[in-house]
């Protein structure tokens, strides 16, 4: 058990956040990382492991003139940065190295320096998904939501509403892209992407990154700032083809990996006092609420209809403004970790009052990984 | 200008049966002989028990709309707005296709309506396996349930 053996004792986004064409994807990774070894008072000399993915950390190694003695390449969407939390933790507490730098870089939006997506029309999902038209994301990770609104009645009102509620915290979050006040009615009013999704129930594009630095939990009570402990952790993957899910209404990977990080930390869904799911889309909010045990099944568009997850809520959502209106850059789950690490600290933009527990839970590919993180201001 | 064409699958070893059994207008699947579940997309061995025991056999073609998308952006090969499905097909397993002969309409398309497969050729290799709303009779036709 790693339970509260290792801390993160440095968190920092990128300079800036939204269109940033005056960055390379690589050295987004590297404004990000300084401004994380900013936080915690400390040198790329100090680090000896590096995880990243979107590029190779033998790049973001030498980019930044670290000599590692611990790398993780997990390369799984955009949970990525929660499994790379689960295997810095594992790996420190091993001893195979001491101080840990997961970076994030994404020129979404600018696509400046960005390579290929991987694929052909010899994959599985080349031969069996792309000759139908899918298009990326839109048209790919929304296909399973009107299964989901079939067997158990969620209304397109109450989809709608995942991205009101999560505008009203961006509302509260000078960082956020989307600040301006949304109804039910401005959702479903907005253009028609891929039906039953409208434009504003898609995450946003943007340039962007973040970083983060570990270290076991007795030395974490040495650094500037309060450590945020790691009390659990879960990791899983599905399918890389949403077409093949074993069913279209819940993520096993969601659920598989939520029950391993809530196991080891000891803690129920009650226990949480603040919780991040990633929301490419607005229906993933709804699965993640079920799959990891907050409301039962079906009942969560309900959940977030009767306002539950909004400022003043019983579970806070998705404070930043999430996906859907903070900042997107293509693997987001960076971003949902480091509000978590800004609600356990204290220092959000709209902080919410008494957080002990933060949960920052990630999904890869389109319901093809996920990656999920429990974190606490006390080792446990 | 020729018409910008969808992109077309390229056929593997493992998957080289299915696009034969396309191109000559039968929808080839695969069933463990070991446990007797059938299963898609093609690999030499069944994912459910790992049994090497395996066989290709001609799926009726019968199935069943399990989810999907209408498409409202444009796409090379296609004109907006148009689904893309995923069907259950009787035998178990399921596949995302395209819908034909059926407005391309949440109106028009309703969950769980039964679907039978048609090809389209696209070249002298590949046809690919769509599907419209059910014509031919379907005594003792089962179609997906809700899952329990």
């Amino acid at each position: 058990m790693i339970r509260g053996k290792v801390a993160i004792v440095g968190a920092a986004e990128t300079s800036e956040l939204g269109e940033i064409p005056d960055k390379s994807q690589l050295e987004l990774h590297a404004d990000a990382a300084r401004n994380a070894l900013a936080d915690c008072g400390l040198t790329p000399k100090d680090i000896d492991g590096v995880a990243t993915a979107g590029e190779s950390p033998v790049g973001i190694a030498h980019y930044l003139g670290i000599t590692p003695r611990w790398l993780d390449g997990t390369q799984v969407g955009g949970c990525s940065f929660m499994i790379h939390v689960r295997h810095a933790a594992a790996a420190i507490a091993a001893g195979y190295c001491e101080t840990v730098l997961i970076t994030h870089g994404q020129s979404g939006r600018s696509r400046v320096g960005v390579g290929g997506f991987p694929g052909g029309p010899a994959t599985l999902s080349g031969q069996f998904e792309a000759p139908y038209g899918t298009a990326g994301p839109p048209t790919v990770f929304t296909i399973p939501v009107l299964r989901y609104m079939k067997d158990f009645g969620l209304t397109h009102e109450q989809l709608a509403m995942v991205a009101v509620v999560q505008r009203e915290w961006a509302g509260r979050n000078p960082r956020a892209m989307y600040r301006d006040p949304l109804s039910v009615d401005d959702v479903r009013k907005s253009r028609l992407i891929a039906y039953p999704f409208h434009l504003l129930e898609c995450c946003l594009v943007t340039d962007g990154g973040g970083a983060l630095v570990l270290v076991s939990a007795e030395r974490a009570r040495d650094f500037p700032k309060r450590p945020v402990y790691v009390l659990g952790t879960g990791e899983s993957s599905e399918t890389p083809m949403v077409s093949q899910m074993e069913d279209f209404t819940t993520s096993r990977a969601f659920r598989v990996s939520g029950k391993a990080a809530f196991s080891e930390a000891g803690i129920a869904p009650g226990d949480v006092d603040h919780l991040m799911i990633y929301d490419a889309f607005a229906h993933l909010p709804i699965y993640g609420l079920e799959d990891l045990g907050f409301v039962p099944r079906g009942e969560a568009g309900r959940f977030i209809w009767d306002g539950n997850t909004r400022p003043g809520g019983k579970l806070p959502l998705n404070t930043n403004g999430g996906g859907l209106s903070y900042t997107h850059t293509g693997m987001y789950g960076m971003f949902a970790l480091q509000e978590s690490v800004r609600q356990v600290r204290g220092t959000a933009p709209a902080q919410v009052p008494g957080v002990h527990i933060s949960v920052a839970h990630g999904v890869g590919g389109m319901f093809a990984a996920a990656g999920t993180v429990v974190l606490a201001d006390a080792p446990g | 200008m020729p018409e910008p064409r969808r992109p077309l699958p390229r056929p593997t070893p493992e998957t080289r049966h299915f696009w034969d059994g396309a191109r000559a207008g039968e929808l080839r699947v695969q069933r463990c002989r070991a446990c007797g579940r059938a299963y898609f997309p093609p690999r030499p061995f069944c994912p459910h028990c790992a049994s090497g025991d395996v066989e290709v056999f001609r799926a009726s073609g019968r199935a069943t709309l399990y989810s999907y998308v209408i498409h409202h952006r444009p796409v090379p090969g296609f004109t907006p707005p148009y689904a893309i499905a995923v069907v259950q097909l009787e035998e178990g397993p399921r596949m995302m296709t395209n819908l034909v002969d059926v407005a391309q309409t949440p109106e028009a398309l309703v969950l769980d309506m039964p679907l039978e497969v048609v090809f389209q050729k696209q070249d002298d290799a590949i046809s690919l396996p769509v599907f419209r709303p059910a014509r031919i009779d379907r005594a003792g036709f089962k179609p997906a349930g809700k899952p329990t």
